[in-house]
This record gives C-alpha cells, sequence and structure tokens, in this order.
C-alpha cells in the first residue's frame, strides 16, 4: 500500500473520505482491544452486553463476567490507550511540521524521554495522593518536555534551519541521557518509583478511570489547539520569512503549537509512559494517502494515531499472553524498522 | 504607492543597507539592481518586515490612505505588499492551489478558512500568470520556471498594491525569463500595481523596468531611467568590471556587455 503514495499518485477514493477510513480503522481498532485478552470477549456477547446496558437488564455468566472485565478492565484500558495515541499521532504531525522535517517525532527529538524525566522527578518527591498530588507529573512531565524542545532545537540548530541528522542526533543523545538518569532515580529508590519501570516503557498497566480522567483536560487543551492550528502549520512549510510575508505572526504561531504539542506528549507520557514512533509512522502514512495540508493532517493523525497504538496495545497483550509485553515495545518493532525507510525517502527525495 | 525614506538596516554589527529612499509608484515597475552581497535581498526582506529596521521610514499610500509599514502587524502588512521569492523554497507537497489558495492568508481568520470570494480570486490570480492548468498538479511536479509563476499567483491572491520580487528570474531559463517579466510588466502598467523588482540580469532590467535603481554597498549610488543608469561608468564602477553599453537594434533600451573597447 505504501507504493501508491511512492509517485504522488493515490486513488481518488482515498482522497474524498480521508475521515471516513480513518474512523472505520479506529472503530475496528476499538472492538479489537475491547474483545480481546486475557478473556476472549466474542463480538456478539459485547453487543449483547451494550444492548443490555441500554435497557438496564442485569446479566447472567458469563454475561455477568464479561460486563465486570469490560468496566473494569477493557473500557479504561482502551480509553487511555486511544488518547495516548491520539496525542502521539497528533503531537507527532505537529513537530514535523514546526522542524520541517519528517523524522521529528515525540520520542525520536527526545521529548518523550524529557517529559519522562519531569515525571518521575516529580514520582520520587512522594506527593501525597491528591488532586495536586496526580497533578505534579503531569505538570513535571510538561517542564521537562518543554525544555528538552528547546535545548534539542538550540542544539540541532544551523542558522535558519534544522537539519535532518542534527536533530535525530541531539534528540537522541538528549532522550538517551534523560532516560539514563530515569533509570538511575528508579533503581536506587524503593517501591513505587520500582514499580514504574514497566509504565516508562510505554506499560499501560495504570488501570481504571483516573488516568483517564486526569489527562483529559491535558489532551483537551493541547490537541484542541492542535487541530486548530493546520492553516499556521501550513503556511510555515514555506519557512518563517514566507509565512510571516503571508501575514502569519510566525514566532507566537509557533510558540502556541509547541506548547499545545508538548502538553499532549507530556500528558501521554505521565500516564502511559514513553512509547516511541506512533508519532512518526502515522502521520506519514497519513500524508501519503491522504495528502500534506495540515489542516486535515492534524485531526486524521489524532484519529489514527489512536487506532494504532490501540492495535499495537491488542498485539502486546496476546503476543505472549497470558503476560504483557510493553506496548512501546510492539511500537519500536514496527517503527524502527519503518524509521529506516523513511530516512532513506527523505535522503533522496528531500522532504514532501 | 511605496516609499522607502532613509532606510538603515545592519546585521550585528554590519551595515547592510546605509540611508537607502526610493520610492515605487503604482503603475510602474522599479527594477533593484547591483552586484552580489550589495544589499537587495535585504532590502525586500527588510520592506517586507521579516528583518529588523535600524533607521528609517517604510510607507505606503493607497486609494489616499497612508500607512506606516513599520507600525502594523504581520496581518495587515500583508494585505498592502505581497512578496514573491525564489521558487527554490517551496514545499512540494502541496498543489497549486492550495498553495495559491495560502495567498489569501492575510484576509481570513486563523483557521484560513476561505469563502467562494477567495477562491474566485485565487483562480483570477492562476489566469493571470496562465497557470490555471496547473491547479491539480503538486508544486514538486513543476519545472522552475511554472513554480516561480506559482508563487507570482500567491502574492496576486493577497490583493495588495504593491509587489516585492526577490530576483524571481534566476532560476529560470530565457524563455520563462521573459515571460514573467512580461506578465510583471501587465501586472504594474494594467493593474496599476506598485512593483519592486531585484534583479541581477542588467539587460532584463533595461528591458523591463520602467526604473531602475542600482545598489552599491548598501547604498543607492544612481536611479532613474534604464538610460540613465546603465552607463559604462556607473555600471564599471559598480561591479568592478570593464562593460561596454550599447544601443538595442531593435528597441528603445540599452544593452550591457562584459569586455573592453
Amino acid at each position: 500500500m505504501m507504493q501508491q503514495g511512492q509517485d504522488g499518485s493515490r486513488p481518488a477514493t482515498m482522497k474524498i473520505h480521508p475521515y471516513l477510513y480513518t474512523l472505520l480503522f479506529l472503530v475496528l481498532a476499538v472492538i479489537l482491544s475491547i474483545a480481546i485478552g486475557s478473556v476472549y470477549i466474542p463480538p456478539l456477547d459485547l453487543g449483547r452486553i451494550l444492548i443490555g446496558w441500554l435497557d438496564r437488564a442485569t446479566f447472567s455468566e458469563p454475561l455477568k463476567t464479561f460486563a465486570f472485565i469490560l468496566t473494569g478492565i477493557r473500557l479504561p484500558r482502551t480509553a487511555l490507550v486511544l488518547l495516548t495515541g491520539a496525542a502521539l499521532g497528533c503531537s507527532g504531525a505537529a513537530y514535523q511540521g514546526l522542524f520541517r522535517n519528517p523524522l521529528a517525532d515525540p520520542y525520536l527529538i527526545g521529548v518523550a524521554s524529557g517529559a519522562g524525566l519531569g515525571a518521575v522527578l516529580a514520582m520520587s518527591i512522594n506527593w501525597p495522593y491528591s488532586f495536586w498530588g496526580l497533578l505534579a507529573a503531569p505538570v513535571a512531565a510538561f517542564i521537562g518536555a518543554l525544555l528538552t524542545v528547546f535545548l534539542v532545537y538550540t542544539l540541532a540548530r544551523v542558522g535558519k534551519t534544522v537539519p535532518t541528522t542534527n536533530l535525530i542526533l541531539a534528540g537522541v543523545a538528549f532522550g538517551s541521557f534523560a532516560t539514563a538518569i530515569t533509570t538511575f532515580l528508579m533503581l536506587r529508590s524503593t517501591g513505587e518509583l520500582h514499580r514504574a519501570i514497566a509504565w516508562l516503557n510505554g506499560g499501560a498497566s495504570q488501570a481504571g478511570w483516573e488516568p483517564v480522567l486526569a489527562m483529559l483536560p491535558f489532551l483537551a487543551m493541547g490537541l484542541g489547539i492542535l487541530v486548530l492550528s493546520g492553516h499556521a502549520l501550513n503556511l510555515m512549510q514555506f519557512g518563517d520569512d514566507q509565512a510571516q510575508q503571508m501575514g502569519l505572526p510566525v514566532t507566537r504561531a509557533r510558540t502556541l503549537i509547541l506548547l499545545a504539542a508538548s502538553l499532549a506528549t507530556a500528558a501521554a507520557v505521565s500516564f502511559s509512559g514513553i512509547i516511541g514512533f506512533i508519532g512518526l509512522i502515522v502521520p506519514h502514512v497519513i500524508r501519503l494517502w491522504f495528502g500534506a495540508d495540515y489542516r486535515r493532517l492534524l485531526p486524521l493523525s489524532l484519529i489514527g494515531g489512536a487506532g494504532a497504538l490501540l492495535l499495537a496495545d491488542v498485539i502486546a497483550r496476546s503476543m505472549i499472553a497470558p503476560q504483557e509485553l510493553p506496548v512501546g515495545i510492539v511500537t519500536a518493532l514496527v517503527g524502527a524498522p519503518f524509521f529506516l525507510w523513511v530516512l532513506r525517502r527523505a535522503k533522496n527525495q528531500g522532504y514532501w | 504607492m511605496l516609499s522607502v525614506e532613509i532606510l538603515t538596516v545592519s546585521y550585528a554589527t554590519r551595515r547592510v543597507l546605509d540611508h537607502v529612499s526610493l520610492e515605487v509608484n503604482s503603475g510602474e515597475v522599479l527594477a533593484l539592481i547591483g552586484p552580489n552581497g550589495a544589499g537587495k535581498s535585504t532590502l525586500v526582506r527588510a520592506v517586507s518586515g521579516v528583518v529588523p529596521v535600524e533607521s528609517g521610514y517604510i510607507r505606503i499610500e493607497d486609494l489616499s490612505r497612508h500607512y506606516d509599514l513599520l507600525s502594523l502587524s504581520p496581518m495587515q502588512r500583508a494585505r498592502l505588499l505581497a512578496v514573491v521569492p525564489q521558487a527554490a523554497s517551496m514545499p512540494p507537497a502541496f498543489t497549486v492551489w492550495e498553495t495559491v489558495l495560502m495567498g489569501r492568508t492575510p484576509h481570513l481568520n486563523f483557521l484560513g478558512q476561505v469563502s467562494a470570494k477567495d477562491e474566485s480570486i485565487a483562480r483570477l490570480a492562476l489566469q493571470k500568470v496562465d497557470a490555471l492548468d496547473l491547479s491539480e498538479r503538486r508544486v514538486g511536479e513543476l519545472s522552475g520556471g511554472e513554480q516561480q509563476r506559482v508563487l507570482l499567483a500567491r502574492a496576486l491572491a493577497q490583493s495588495t498594491p504593491i509587489l516585492l520580487l526577490d530576483e524571481p528570474t534566476s532560476n529560470l531559463d530565457l524563455h520563462y525569463q521573459v515571460g514573467f517579466m512580461e506578465t510583471v510588466g501587465t501586472l504594474a502598467h494594467h493593474d496599476k500595481l506598485a512593483v519592486l523588482v531585484a534583479l541581477h540580469d542588467l539587460n532584463l532590467a533595461a528591458h523591463y523596468a520602467d526604473r531602475v535603481a542600482l545598489l552599491v554597498g548598501g547604498e543607492i549610488t544612481a536611479a532613474g531611467t534604464p538610460q540613465q543608469v546603465l552607463t559604462p561608468e556607473l555600471i564599471s564602477t559598480a561591479y568592478h568590471l570593464q562593460v561596454q553599453v550599447i544601443q538595442h537594434p531593435f528597441a528603445d533600451v540599452p544593452l550591457v556587455l562584459p569586455g573592453n573597447k
């Protein structure tokens, strides 16, 4: 399917119904994510439970157990993974547009690791389990993400451009540094932080609705701004000078988009750990199939990111069942070869 | 009408433009010529507001209203003045139509929502540069000459009284150079735009400019009709090169040729 976009041509239907296709993909991924796990819930029973809920009926076995698994485990987890994927896909597209670089991804440019370090630092202080305590990790992650973006961008910049290799080198170097400190903090501590190791690799092991609800306001703000920034990002593809000559207050727009993308990334990292490559793969595939217009690319990457991470999570849960792989390992297994393919492409064709 | 008054621009400690003054009236093409590094691009960038100005004024008079360009926001500025950059820096993935519609930005909200009126203005702009048939193509698939016409259409879509062009013909072959400058001339003379164009090619300037300004080392050393500015003395001094100036066999324009007598 990748081949179709290579010469710029693509099936006309793909262009007409991009939202239909991505939404269908998301719905399919949601159904799979709800149905598959250590206990398989057949789609037919899923439907019965849904109808039962609408009728406020009481269930008999095995529906009763299924319903319990659904509300207690599957649905919150699906919601958390969905939101995380949406954040990573959409902010990945935004970073690519901001840096005018096809390899920008929250993970590869180190922002996710920076956010992770922030979150772990906040957790290591052992805040009380209260409203402000729950808030500390995402806020610290946000600050970590912003500091990382600033550092990596400054390190990688040559004059007015950010060459691909510089960006990735600076991002990977800083990311490794942040991860090293994070790991150190975790290993020398006991208890709570020790368990966070699985989380940091994208374990998505936090259960229940609390993390979902805690994540929502950050995501709503970050992603809300991002999906409205398409026109500004379109203009920025022409470079700062031309964007400003066409009437865009470039510095203000860039700051706003950077804040929004980092907020979304930080929220995703605080509650789901560091998951790489979703922000790279999804915007790329969307761009190949549906074109480069950021007004469409951002919302489509949001939907596609959610679907892609749900699929990865299903694989992570079922590959070595009954044990679970961290979902970050699944995305890396698929993402790293994809990264190499994009790198080759970027070298041959420049950015498109 | 665009008037630049005693404009001074410095990069760090180096003075790139030194008390530059010039005027471009609506309905005329002013060609800005001068050797590399003389400050032609800096002048275009300073006037368009992307390079900070140390001192001086940039004023625009349009429909008997006066504007002080340096005090305006990027959005307000882009309604008065459009820039055609060199084609080298275009993102290749957008279609021609998407690119030209982006020229409507100063008249749109942050979301970039376009109305039927915006679309008809964009269509007209594409017609004026004879590129309407390229609408559905991706910019990356176009030749350099076609890309340059698309950038001109994008600038026209901004619907501004002033048009600035920064060496628009430097990547084009002779056929495209001539066609492009013909279009620019029509925009000035027929649509009454005030056009300031930085040009490398002296003979192109002689052919298509109503007036010529010679910029050397950040200062305007001569300004006037092509005949007044394109003289052996002025050009030889500016470019550190012996040149001959002869009359075009059929047209009333000077031709500049390198070489001794």
